[in-house]
């Protein structure tokens, strides 16, 4: 019954930065449904199947960071979908959470689904009164069935929605199970009355009683003044702002002030009291009311097994976490990662698409159609020969960037989907505070390794701005993309003493600097919490998917950057500058005792540092074993590519993004230089 | 032994003008026709004209206030704020509070420290087990053993933020909560989810032990 509308394609927001937030259609005019909920739940999986469009699933929590918005029919009635990135309480802690509460707070629903994991129904019930008492159309989507009914866990959703007062659909979005259904009742509750409470046709039109959270007398008094002291309106009711208000939440604060003008002080002095008559913060007594009333609630609904069960998904899990097992596990898959990505596809393949297919066929046949059909040797340039479009541009971008990047992106959606990445985090949180970050930095800095735009966006998630900041530098500076990665790889191939050193250097660089500017940064030493979830088969289309959009997106990024590289390099040719800026960029290439030649891959690599790569891997052959680590090592700090700044620029900020950039290419050339001076003195030949 | 209201009262009197910082009271204030019951019981005694209580005379004085004001902490939850009616029935109220009537009522207001008027509650036999139990069995998470087993009794934590957090992830008093791993993190399960933390987190959680771990 469901055709999309929605263009599948991502549209990037600016420069195709942003790979990571989705589609975003405007969906202005249409009915809205509003996706929430905590994280790791599969709001994106019911974006996906709402729309038809794809948007990035995985198994942790945080996979979404930006609002995406989409159009898709029901029974051919057009609606938008947009999805939020997970929060566990109307009370926004982090900045994407806020975004997300946002939402609810200035649009209008016609339908709000809460997606909640069936297994964990007592833990997310309170966010679906607080969305009841806010006067949200809710429809309660209990998915991930199929796990809590391995687990034993069973829920009457026909009492439940009796007691709500509200739809409940049981799904298991990820195998399609219930989605009809849920498409259903979303669509005769978009008919029955688009802007009004979504009830159910079974039960009375206002929520019973029972999900009407009672709290304690002092706060009860406080939410009648509040609500009789506010004249504005509010997307939300005015019992869900005060106690918003009561909890300290500064963002509706903000809305309330700019609403209510000078009645705003009574406000603020009846929140200030109540807040005065407990000596805990209100948001926890809140939060143990909700907490209460939920579990009154889901007494008589949920039927929970006496004894747990150990799965196998458990013991492997256990073996990923106790350091004994879980470090070899690591190095194994980091092993298996390398074979993949660094042997199959940055030799065989690149090998196959290089010699075989450009090598033997496409670059000969171009410049043998080049010589034979155009008179001018400027154009013959312009597309052909050493540094034409297709002979270089598309051969870079096909040959060389898209088996590497193909490879790594198939190996990490299966990583991220199987829910490893978070126990990663937890293994390794306390070497990341030495550098004053917290295990949850590894999800960006693994993402990095893929590719360093959409992991700069990733640092979102972070909770404080020194740890932005700091992940920022790290990844600008030390973790190389997959497609620079894969190249460096190839040009190592068959060297691994060089590999070895060159990733000691690598590694060292990274802790040592993270070190420093932790040192230099004063602020809040990082904390470390996350959700683990559980370990989860990746779903063979999910990977697919996954790896196919991101592939596009890269494609679609790197892709007129190469070409553009090609058209600059040959305007520079023409015109003599590509020359200068080469003899330029010589005296510093001699410095680190390299060839002149490896000037114009220098030159290449302050566009997209793997464009750089590529220009050495093509010049291998002509250098010896200390050139080629010192210009490899040089490289992998270069500045990941333009387009990296810029979201650097969007995310940090122009003053920081400047500093990072004026910090790493004299640095990187500083360190270059060093390596090679000090090879030079120990007499090292390699 | 019993004695009559108007006696106990007047050992009540006794006992709170020592809560203030009195010796006693002036036997001039009292002339006191009820004292010889008092008298009897060797509760009282008369001390250079003050009336003063004795070792078991202070015991049975804290057990009749302890009735009082957990009679109106009671009537205050019952009556939500009314002072004229909880003063007047909490009188009332607790010369029926015997034979273990006290305790029930200690126990179902989860042994109450302190009577509405702000006054300390002189604790019962049931309150003291409660406090003796609960200081044993109260440790924050990163005392526990893996694999133990307990609920959530309260959570310290400076940074309001993060405790916005743990709540989120169902981290609330009286929730249960099973420690899984204290190395290289402290890896607990609340609910069926499992919650990786650091140490200054773990050590925010204090967890009532369960007498049964599995």
């Amino acid at each position: 019954m469901q055709e999309s509308i929605a263009n599948p394609r991502i549209l990037p927001e600016s420069n195709g930065a942003s790979c990571h937030g989705g589609p975003n259609v405007d969906t202005s005019g249409l009915p809205l449904i509003a996706i929430v909920g905590s994280p790791n739940v599969g709001k994106s999986v019911l974006f996906n199947t709402l729309t038809g469009a794809y948007v990035t699933v995985s198994n942790y929590p945080g996979t979404t960071v930006e609002v995406s918005r989409g159009k898709g029919r029901l029974a051919g009635q057009p609606v938008g979908v947009v999805d939020t990135p997970g929060m566990y309480r109307l009370v926004p802690v982090t900045e994407e959470e806020r975004v997300a509460r946002d939402i609810l707070l200035q649009e209008r629903p016609a339908v709000t689904l809460h997606v909640v994991d069936a297994k964990n129904l007592e833990r997310m019930l309170p966010m679906t009164l607080q969305l009841i008492e806010a006067g949200q159309p809710v429809i309660l989507v209990c998915n991930l069935m199929d796990e809590a009914e391995r687990l034993g866990v069973k829920i009457n959703t026909t009492a439940l929605e009796q007691v709500l007062g509200i739809q409940v659909v049981a799904t298991a979005l990820t195998t399609g199970r219930g989605a009809d259904r849920l498409k259903e009742v979303v669509l005769s509750s978009l008919n029955r009355n688009g802007h009004s409470a979504a009830g159910c046709a079974n039960c009375e039109s206002k929520p019973a009683q029972v999900a009407v959270v009672q709290y304690p007398p002092a706060i009860e008094d406080a939410l009648q003044q509040i609500e009789t002291q506010m004249y504005g309106s509010y997307q939300l009711t005015h019992r869900s702002i005060a106690l918003l208000l009561l909890q300290n939440d500064a963002g509706v604060a903000a809305l309330v002030a700019a609403q209510e003008g000078a009645q705003y002080a009574d406000v603020q002095a009846t929140v200030k009291a109540a807040q005065g008559r407990f000596s805990q913060p209100l948001s926890l007594v809140i939060a143990r009311y909700q907490r209460e009333a939920a579990s009154r609630i889901l007494q008589k609904v949920l039927t929970q097994p006496v004894r747990r069960v150990s799965r196998f998904a458990e013991k492997v899990s256990e073996a990923t976490m106790n350091p004994l097992t879980g470090i070899p596990l690591l190095l194994l898959s980091m092993y298996l990662l390398y074979q993949f990505v660094g042997v199959f596809g940055a030799q065989t393949l690149v090998d196959f698409f290089e010699n075989s297919l450009f090598g033997a066929y496409v670059n000969p046949w171009i410049n043998g159609l080049l010589a034979t059909y155009v008179p001018w040797p400027a154009i013959r340039d312009l597309i052909g020969n050493q540094y034409g479009v297709i002979t270089l541009g598309v051969r870079y971008a096909i040959a060389i960037i898209l088996p590497i990047v193909g490879t790594f992106f198939l190996a990490f959606s299966v990583i991220e989907d199987s829910g490893y990445l978070p126990r990663l985090a937890m293994l390794i949180d306390r070497v990341f505070k030495k550098i004053g970050l917290n295990g949850r930095a590894v999800i960006p800095m693994v993402l990095g390794f893929g590719c360093d735009t959409m992991a700069t966006i990733v640092t979102r998630t972070l909770e404080t701005r020194r740890e932005r900041v700091l992940s920022t530098i790290l990844l600008s500076l030390a973790i190389p993309c997959s497609a620079q990665l894969g190249v460096m790889l190839g040009m190592l191939s068959g060297r691994n003493d060089l590999l070895l050193i060159w990733a000691a250097i690598m590694t060292g660089i990274f802790l040592l600097v993270g070190l420093v500017t932790a040192r230099l940064m004063p602020g809040e030493r990082p904390t470390f919490y996350m959700e683990l979830p559980p370990l989860r088969l990746p779903s063979p289309k999910n990977v697919f998917v996954k790896t196919y959009t991101r592939m596009e997106w890269y494609f679609r990024e790197v892709f007129p950057l190469f070409i553009i590289a090609s058209l600059v390099i040959w305007l520079g040719r023409l015109t003599g500058l590509f020359d200068l800026a080469i003899s330029a960029l010589e005296p510093l290439v001699r410095w680190l005792g390299l060839p002149d030649q490896t000037a114009v891959a220098f030159l290449f690599g302050f566009f997209r540092r793997d464009y750089g790569a590529a220009g050495l891997y093509d010049l291998r052959n002509t250098m010896t074993g200390v050139q080629i680590l010192v210009s490899t090592v040089t490289m992998t700090l270069f500045v990941p590519c333009v387009a990296q700044f810029s979201v650097t620029v969007k995310e940090r900020g122009w003053k920081t993004a400047l500093a990072i950039v004026v910090f790493i290419f004299p640095f990187a050339f500083l360190i270059g230089g060093l390596l090679n001076w000090l090879l030079m003195v120990l007499g090292v030949k390699l | 032994m019993m004695v009559s209201e108007r006696a106990q009262e007047q050992l009540e009197q006794l006992w709170m003008a020592e809560e203030d910082g009195q010796v006693g009271v002036p036997v001039t204030e009292h002339p006191g026709e009820n004292v010889q019951d008092l008298l009897d019981g060797a509760w009282i005694v008369q001390d250079q004209g003050i009336w003063k209580l004795t070792a078991s005379g202070r015991e049975e004085a804290a057990r009749a206030i302890r009735r009082h004001r957990l009679g109106e902490v009671l009537l205050a939850d019952v009556l939500k704020g009314d002072q004229n009616q909880v003063d007047d029935q909490a009188c009332r109220l607790e010369h029926v509070l015997f034979d273990g009537l006290d305790e029930s009522i200690c126990t179902l207001l989860g042994h109450p420290a302190f009577c509405p008027h702000g006054k300390a509650i002189p604790p019962g036999d049931c309150c003291r087990e409660k406090r003796a139990r609960a200081d044993a069995e109260i440790a924050p998470l990163i005392e526990l053993q893996p694999g133990q087993v307990g609920q959530v009794a309260f959570i310290q934590m400076s940074n309001p933020g993060r405790l916005e957090k743990l709540m989120a992830m169902g981290v609330l008093p009286g929730g249960s909560i099973k420690l899984l791993r204290a190395s290289p993190t402290f890896v607990f399960e609340s609910g069926y989810s499992q919650f990786a933390v650091d140490e200054v987190i773990a050590s925010g959680i204090y967890v009532r032990r369960d007498v049964v771990s599995s």
